[in-house]
């Protein structure tokens, strides 16, 4: 379920403040399209700033289970900025703020008695260049988390296996599994990082532009690496790349910071952001008159 | 374009960005013309000796260069003025350093006998004949202290450059601070400070005293070396380890150390460089002893740089012969020990499962 409400609160029926409930205000709400409850990713009243920068402004956004979302907007809207604040790698920026709620089934993940390397376990991260470890083989890059995070696996082989053949890589790579990962293309190397962010099984996966470095061929793999994964997971995905948000995600969050910090113009199913959105700047970006 | 025949024709791979054998010849002879007429100069003019010929020989190899590269542009002629310069540079920092080899080898060789590594100085005189005595006492003197100080060290320096780079917690900037001051400490202090702390505390020089000297140098070198490597590793493969639910001391462990393990056993290979030579504090420390032993605890212990400095002083033929010897071998065990941190480090790399 997609709420802009800057009120708090899981379950949101009412309706909200300001021009960001522009869904309910013309009546088109998607929301009923999606299941409600508390499972699944969501955010309440999110803020961000960077020093005394304010970079992102009361984001409410609900993500479900088992869909992939597609964060779009200009470059310094804040996409990436949200999207590190959902498994607490925002924190690591030094002079960094956060407020708001960012709830992962029901439990805010900044609640004090929260450990933040077990949120970031559950919500898996692959960036926007590939970062291999390049100290490490093939097959060790996969199983890295498990070694980090100290979880034992009976069958670390089947494993392997099984990450990377959904992150389609499976083919290229068993005949050299011992190999570095420097040795791979930079295409390789994005799946490799898939293929290890799945290892320790996150219930959600956030994507910063993962294609971004791709050729066409790899960038296909990945989407339809994407496409399989959403059938067990949460995905969310930050995308510059117009065509990847309409091929892959089910819903779509259209940020936009106009000389002040972002916020989230428009959310929605991706057929509806695409084809009939309410927000003129959004259908303005969506079909390339800006941005 | 004729059709292709039916003969396979072996493509032949070709390297056309090399110098062809007539250029590089061409260009061999005019640096020996250059040298040759600078020899001239220097015969004729009132500058002597090699340096004279160098002065006279790089400007003018220089010349010649820009001349014959001119005609293809001025970006051809600065190119070849800064590889004159570059190639000049090399050769009179060459000249110093083989010198200094050539030099030990060559008065050190004399010394060199099988009981120059198996025997010690105890029954014998410094200025005795060359078939009796040896260094065995110094080498291993040498050996344990300089391991003692690389245990001690090596794990400190790591961990306080870990602590700039990674942790970066309040005291980063002190640390950083500290490390920088003791790292311009001479090395007379570090061997006072033992001396009136551990000497005189323990009413005993000792081996283990001298190592301790050591590695309150060593650690600053070993510090500094290892935080400007750390600090080469990436801060993407952090985010990337921290993404998968480690912890702090699991990404520092099995990701970034593991990144840059050959340039920390580099900034562990300075560390001995620093100290392996060092005289004035294991006078005050480790002190001199003659024969060999193994116990660092147990009193004074010999070391390399103390016996080539206690045979200098005796002044007698023999005995300077013997402090050559050792500084050949000095120079001989660090190049090994280099030799073997690398192969070690290289090896553990490649068998890593």
């Amino acid at each position: 379920m997609f709420s802009e409400s800057p009120l708090e609160g899981a379950e949101i029926t009412a309706s909200g403040v300001g021009s960001t409930m522009r869904e309910v205000e013309t009546g088109r709400d998607s929301r009923n399209l999606l299941p409600s409850g508390a499972s699944g990713l969501e955010t309440i009243g999110a803020h961000a700033w960077f020093g005394k920068h304010h970079a992102i402004e009361d984001v409410s956004l609900r993500f479900p289970k088992s869909s992939v979302t597609g964060l779009i907007g200009p470059s310094g809207c804040g996409k990436s900025t949200f999207l590190r604040l959902l498994n607490r790698m925002h924190e690591f920026i030094p002079g960094t703020a956060f407020a708001g709620q960012v709830l992962l089934d029901g439990r805010d993940i900044y609640a004090p008695e929260v450990n933040a390397t077990e949120i970031r376990l559950k919500v898996g991260m692959v960036f926007q260049k590939p970062n291999p470890f390049p100290s490490m083989s093939i097959a060790d890059n996969v199983l890295a988390g498990l070694r980090l995070a100290r979880i034992k696996t009976a069958d670390k082989y089947m494993l392997l296996e099984d990450c990377l053949v959904r992150a389609g890589l499976w083919k290229e790579v068993k005949d050299r599994l011992k190999a570095s990962a420097g040795s791979l293309s930079g295409g390789q190397q994005q799946r490799l990082c898939i293929a290890r962010a799945l290892a320790v099984k996150p219930e959600v996966l956030l994507m910063d532009e993962p294609c971004s470095a791709l050729d066409p061929g790899s960038t296909l793999r990945v989407e339809e690496t994407i496409v399989q994964l959403s059938e067990a997971m949460t995905i969310i995905i930050v995308t510059h790349n117009m065509q990847q948000a309409a091929r892959v995600s089910d819903y779509c969050a259209f940020f936009l910071s106009e000389g002040g910090p972002g916020r989230v113009v428009e959310a929605g199913l991706t057929s509806t952001i695409f084809t009939n959105p309410v927000d003129p700047r959004t259908a303005d970006y969506v079909q390339g008159r800006f941005g | 374009m004729t059709a292709a025949t039916n003969q396979t024709t072996v493509v032949q791979p070709l390297r056309p960005w090399r110098p062809t054998f007539s250029q590089q010849f061409a260009r061999f002879v005019t640096v020996v013309l250059v040298v040759a007429a600078a020899a001239v100069v220097v015969l004729v003019s009132p500058l002597a000796g090699l340096a004279g010929i160098a002065l006279v020989a790089i400007p003018l190899q220089m010349a010649v260069s820009v001349a014959r590269s001119s005609r293809h542009g001025s970006v051809a002629a600065r190119n070849d003025v800064a590889t004159s310069l570059i190639w000049s540079a090399f050769l009179v920092l060459l000249v110093p350093w083989m010198s200094i080899i050539f030099t030990v080898v060559r008065r050190g060789y004399q010394a060199i006998s099988v009981n120059f590594f198996t025997d010690d100085m105890r029954i014998t005189a410094p200025d005795a004949d060359l078939a009796s005595g040896g260094i065995a006492h110094a080498i291993v003197g040498t050996l344990i202290m300089v391991a003692i100080a690389s245990i001690v060290s090596v794990p400190l320096g790591i961990l306080s450059g870990i602590y700039i780079t990674e942790i970066r917690g309040r005291f980063t900037k002190v640390v950083r601070f500290i490390v920088q001051a003791m790292s311009g400490v001479p090395s007379i202090v570090a061997g006072l400070f033992i001396y009136s702390t551990l000497v005189l505390y323990n009413k005993s020089y000792s081996g283990l005293a001298g190592a301790l000297a050591l590695a309150v140098l060593m650690v600053p070198t070993v510090a500094r070396t290892s935080e400007e490597v750390l600090k080469l590793v990436p801060e993407d493969l952090r985010f990337a380890g921290y993404a998968l639910g480690s912890s702090q001391a699991s990404n520092v462990f099995r990701i970034v150390l593991p990144t840059v393990r050959s340039g920390l056993v580099t900034s562990g290979i300075l560390g001995v460089a620093r100290v392996a030579g060092e005289t004035a504090p294991l006078l005050m420390t480790a002190q001199v002893f003659l024969a060999t032993k193994g116990n660092p605890l147990d009193g004074p212990l010999g070391s390399l740089p103390v016996v080539i400095f206690s045979f200098f002083q005796n002044g007698a033929d023999n005995a300077v012969t013997r402090a050559w010897g050792a500084s050949m071998v000095l120079m001989i065990l660090i190049t090994f020990l280099f030799a073997l941190a690398r192969a070690v480090s290289a090896d553990r790399r490649r068998s890593r499962r």
